[in-house]
């Protein structure tokens, strides 16, 4: 993952660029793990 | 309870009083050879290595596993989840003393304790950040003294005192919130100063981020924890409100952690992407991350939301144990383990057997204290004399 890294521009572009790929996974994450977490109440919401 | 009788009815000889005492004494010599020899005499601080097991575990430990005083209180007071009031007075004392054994711990670590206060009254070095961290040390412990203060007016009586304390509640609670904020980040930005001794895996810009966020998950944690020690031992001093709380407690708590956890994991896993540290992960120091972030976050977060899901006390009171060791694991990992990571292992520091000595004896302290305010005040159950009126 480093070898290709020369510059500061190629280091933000990387970085950043990974960071947004984790922010995407994150939201998906946590949206999936409210659910897991609160299934049982939302089971009872629906009931 | 048993109709608020705070006549002490346990054995003098039990084998608590016994070990403890043991113990008490035995730091009392620690003690005495800390303040007649100096700090070369118990520990194995130097110049190169100025903090040790002191800073690493009766401080930053000491701070972390106290925050459950302010994150009870800002549940409770300001978010108006009513329903845990019965968890605000063991919060707040448990917060009280953790904070109170930290000052107590620096006395043994400052070379000259009473220079303490000198920041404050002599040379004030208001551009550092040890500064702001004592600052509003110092500020938050007088801050839990006045929220704990009802508990002992109650205790002997004084109503007009506590009235007027007890108008003062939403005040202190808002300024507690505050000073711990900024303190608790505060101590994870001390090691912003040190970027080339500790280790890439464990330093960030974002430490006073990830300090700031896992003390909550460390305060929730160490509610639950200290709930169910309290249940095994002090069962007896419980009246019924607090008895039925304990569970609510446990299962609202746990929720609180477990999703606290999920975002510390991530942004932990942020702080590797922003430093490009990913290959740090190959190598020993990457497994004992590994071990850290899988072991003592990731799997207490999804123990806290099985035992939610599932209704289950037994497995969130696990996922809080495994959180506060992970909480300690973090914090002696910042402060001793990946700290001078890349000196050889001769030059670096290992604690005496005396400085662990005296950090037993410190919380030896903190847990006699607790014992024996909550057998004698109204922590675990409302004042006949003053129901609902707080």
């Amino acid at each position: 993952m480093t070898e290709s890294i020369h510059t500061l521009q190629e280091f933000m572009f990387q970085t950043k660029g990974m960071c947004y790929l984790l922010a995407l996974c994150f939201f998906v994450g946590i949206i999936t793990f409210w659910r897991f977490l609160n299934r049982n109440d939302l089971d009872q919401d629906m009931d | 309870m048993s109709e608020h009788s705070t006549a002490v009815e346990r054995p003098l000889f039990s084998p608590f009083n016994v070990i403890a005492s043991l113990i008490i004494l035995f730091g009392l010599w620690l003690t005495y050879l800390r303040f007649t020899g100096g700090l070369a005499a118990v520990s194995n601080l130097d110049h190169n290595n100025p903090w040790g097991i002191w800073i690493g575990f009766d401080l930053l430990c000491g701070v972390a596993l106290a925050a459950g005083g302010y994150t009870t209180a800002a549940a409770v007071e300001i978010f108006g989840m009513k329903k845990y009031h019965a968890a605000v007075r063991p919060a707040i004392l448990t917060g009280f003393l953790g904070y109170s054994m930290v000052a107590f711990a620096l006395l043994y670590d400052v070379g000259q304790p009473w220079r303490l206060p000198y920041p404050f009254i002599i040379s004030p070095g208001v551009t550092s950040v040890m500064f702001e961290v004592g600052a509003c040390v110092m500020l938050y412990l007088t801050v839990l003294f006045l929220e704990f203060s009802p508990v002992a007016l109650e205790w002997i009586g004084a109503r007009k005192l506590r009235r007027v304390i007890v108008r003062l509640t939403i005040l202190l609670t808002i300024f507690g919130v505050l000073l711990s904020t900024l303190h608790q980040s505060s101590l994870g930005a001390m090691f912003l100063l040190v970027p080339s001794k500790l280790h890439p895996l464990w330093y960030s810009p974002y430490l006073p981020v990830f300090f700031f966020v896992s003390s909550i998950a460390a305060g929730l944690s160490m509610v639950i924890f200290e709930g169910t020690l309290a249940h095994r031992n002090f069962h007896d001093k419980m009246d019924k409100e607090h008895l039925e709380a304990s569970r609510r407690v446990v299962l609202g708590f746990g929720r609180g952690a477990s999703l606290v956890l999920a975002g510390y994991f991530a942004i932990k896993v942020f702080g590797i992407a922003i430093g490009n540290n990913w290959h740090y992960l190959a190598t020993n120091y990457g497994l004992w991350f590994m071990v850290e972030m899988l072991g003592f976050v990731a799997l207490p977060c999804f123990l806290f939301a099985i035992g939610v899901r599932e209704r289950n006390a037994t497995v969130i009171k696990w996922a809080a144990f495994g959180t506060i060791l992970g909480i300690i694991l973090n914090r002696l990992n910042v402060v001793l383990i990946c700290f001078n990571w890349q000196l050889p292992a001769e030059a670096r520091y290992f604690p005496n057997w005396k400085e662990i000595g005296i950090s037993v004896f410190v919380v030896t302290v903190g847990i006699v204290l607790y014992r024996f305010i909550v057998t004698r005040m109204p922590v675990f159950y409302e004042h006949p004399d003053f129901k609902e009126k707080h």
